[in-house]
């Protein structure tokens, strides 16, 4: 059973799916960057605290911190965008998928996220 | 996600809006702060951009450049002392690229001189510098006239291998009698205008000067678009056609600590000209311990303005632009490197904390097959 989208204030977005987490960046996030050229990925085996960098994407506009939306162990990243990082520009919800991170902490965490709907109404304020 | 650093530095002392501002925003441009400026950084994307004017034509909006006029006498020997190029190259309607320094040898800014009459010229200098640089000028002039007609003047740049045959659609001139650093005097339609063939982007194209109120211009050009492909392009793809074709940035290549013999404007230093000029005795003395030069980052990390370089484990120099090369597919830029430094070295940059391989390169990219005498 998967969860519904949330979102963190940095435009991070997460997903659970059978008790893992699949983290990435939100539309919004990937149209403000602009061309995505290269995306450095955490170790799968490294651990998160929420709020922490675990990876960094390079635009031709700007660099910038993907930081991890919960805490939890990297047990897997997607390794196709190493040589497609315009993955994330074009489907940023689905093959453009960042990492998938085991919670450690996730029933407290989880709640601090925003739905789809706040969040929408947040990036309607920041625009 | 929280960018952390970006190509455009964000300045909000004033802002101001070129003549094309609201069709920017009809286009649905991203439109960014640039030196007070409010202008497109990017339309249909920077990568998109960038290749549509390395293989058909770009239109961009570059009226935020500063435009001085320069009339009467002494004009020409006023404006001599204040190049370090020698402007007696020149032949009425014929431009010419050159530093400005100060007594230092330091770069007050880069500019375009384009000579209409031996006491008439126009000069095109750097939006972020214009007010510093109408000081300036006008400190040096003499009796000479210099007015700032920036603000009753358009300029955009057409360019891309297939601008000329755009243009030619436009203009009765013949395009082909029109060498690179040459200017014309024609009309689009029954708008007067001004042609240059000059540009920013290492591809053949074109400036056109025009009265700022005959913003008719861009549809004139856009109604072309089926045909040749002309696509409005932002300071996005203006900036990674730039660096891929060499061209440096003052403010991030160089500034008033700078000197033209650092970076690669030996050329456009002219020690031999019969006339003095401000910082040629700094200049004949100056022993640079630093050069700019090209690099490529051999991981997948883009190198900004600011990061350090280094030379197994020793800090030795800065990168002054660095950005994806769309057409090479690679990282480049530019950095300083100790002057003992040559082509193909390993470097390392250091990229948020991190060290990342590098090698020093060129600092031209990207050249057009076709090139034409310049």
């Amino acid at each position: 059973m998967s969860s519904e989208l949330k979102f963190t204030k940095e435009h991070e977005w997460i997903k659970i799916k059978e008790g893992v987490a699949i983290i990435g960046i939100s539309d919004f996030a990937q149209e403000q960057l602009g061309d995505i050229v290269s995306i450095e990925l955490p170790k799968a085996g490294g651990v998160f605290r929420q709020g922490q960098t675990m990876a960094i994407v390079d635009s031709v506009k700007a660099s910038s911190d993907i930081y991890a939306p919960i805490s939890g162990e990297i047990i897997e990243v997607n390794e196709g965008l190493i040589e497609k990082p315009e993955m994330i520009n074009q489907s940023p919800y689905d093959s453009g998928w960042i990492a998938k991170i085991k919670p450690s902490n996730m029933e407290e965490e989880f709640e601090s996220l925003m739905t789809k709907e706040k969040y929408d109404r947040y990036i309607g304020e920041i625009k | 996600m929280r960018t952390i650093c970006s190509i455009i530095r964000i300045h909000l002392r004033w802002i101001v809006r070129t003549p094309f501002y609201d069709i920017h925003k009809s286009l649905g441009a991203k439109i960014v702060n640039f030196h007070g400026w409010e202008m497109p950084l990017q339309y249909s994307g920077i990568m998109d951009e960038h290749v549509n004017v390395r293989t058909n034509v770009g239109l961009f909006d570059v009226s935020h450049m500063g435009r001085f006029e320069i009339k009467g006498q002494p004009s020409f020997a006023c404006l001599q002392t204040l190049v370090t190029n020698d402007l007696e190259k020149l032949a009425d309607h014929q431009a010419l690229y050159s530093p400005i320094c100060y007594e230092d040898g330091g770069i007050v800014d880069d500019i375009i001189a384009y000579r209409l009459g031996r006491d008439n010229y126009l000069v095109v200098v750097n939006a972020s510098n214009r007010s510093k640089d109408f000081e300036w000028i006008s400190k040096h002039l003499k009796s000479a006239d210099l007015e700032d007609i920036s603000d009753r003047t358009g300029l955009l740049a057409i360019q891309g291998p297939r601008a000329s045959d755009l243009l030619q659609k436009l203009v009765e001139t013949d395009l082909q009698s029109v060498k690179p650093f040459h200017i014309v005097d024609t009309k689009i339609d029954k708008i007067e205008c001004m042609l240059s063939r000059t540009g920013y982007t290492g591809e053949d194209g074109f400036e056109l000067f025009f009265d700022s109120s005959k913003i008719e211009i861009w549809d004139k050009l856009m109604q072309y678009a089926k045909i040749f492909g002309i696509k409005p392009s932002g300071l996005g793809a203006r900036d990674t056609l730039r660096l891929e074709a060499g061209l440096m940035l003052y403010g991030n290549d160089m500034d008033e600590n700078t000197t033209p013999l650092e970076v690669p404007l030996k050329w456009t230093v002219s020690l031999d000209k019969k006339q003095e000029f401000i910082g040629k005795k700094a200049l004949i003395h100056s022993r640079p311990s630093r050069k700019l030069v090209g690099f490529e980052v051999l991981e997948k990390r883009i190198a900004r303005h600011g990061n350090k370089v280094l030379m197994k484990g020793v800090e030795v120099g800065f990168v002054t632009s660095g950005n994806f090369s769309p057409t090479l597919r690679k990282s480049i830029g530019f950095c300083f490197v100790p002057i003992e430094v040559s082509q193909d070295q390993s470097i390392e940059i250091d990229i948020g904390g991190k060290h990342y391989e590098a090698k020093t390169t060129g600092t031209r990219f990207y050249k057009r097959k076709e090139s034409m005498q310049q």
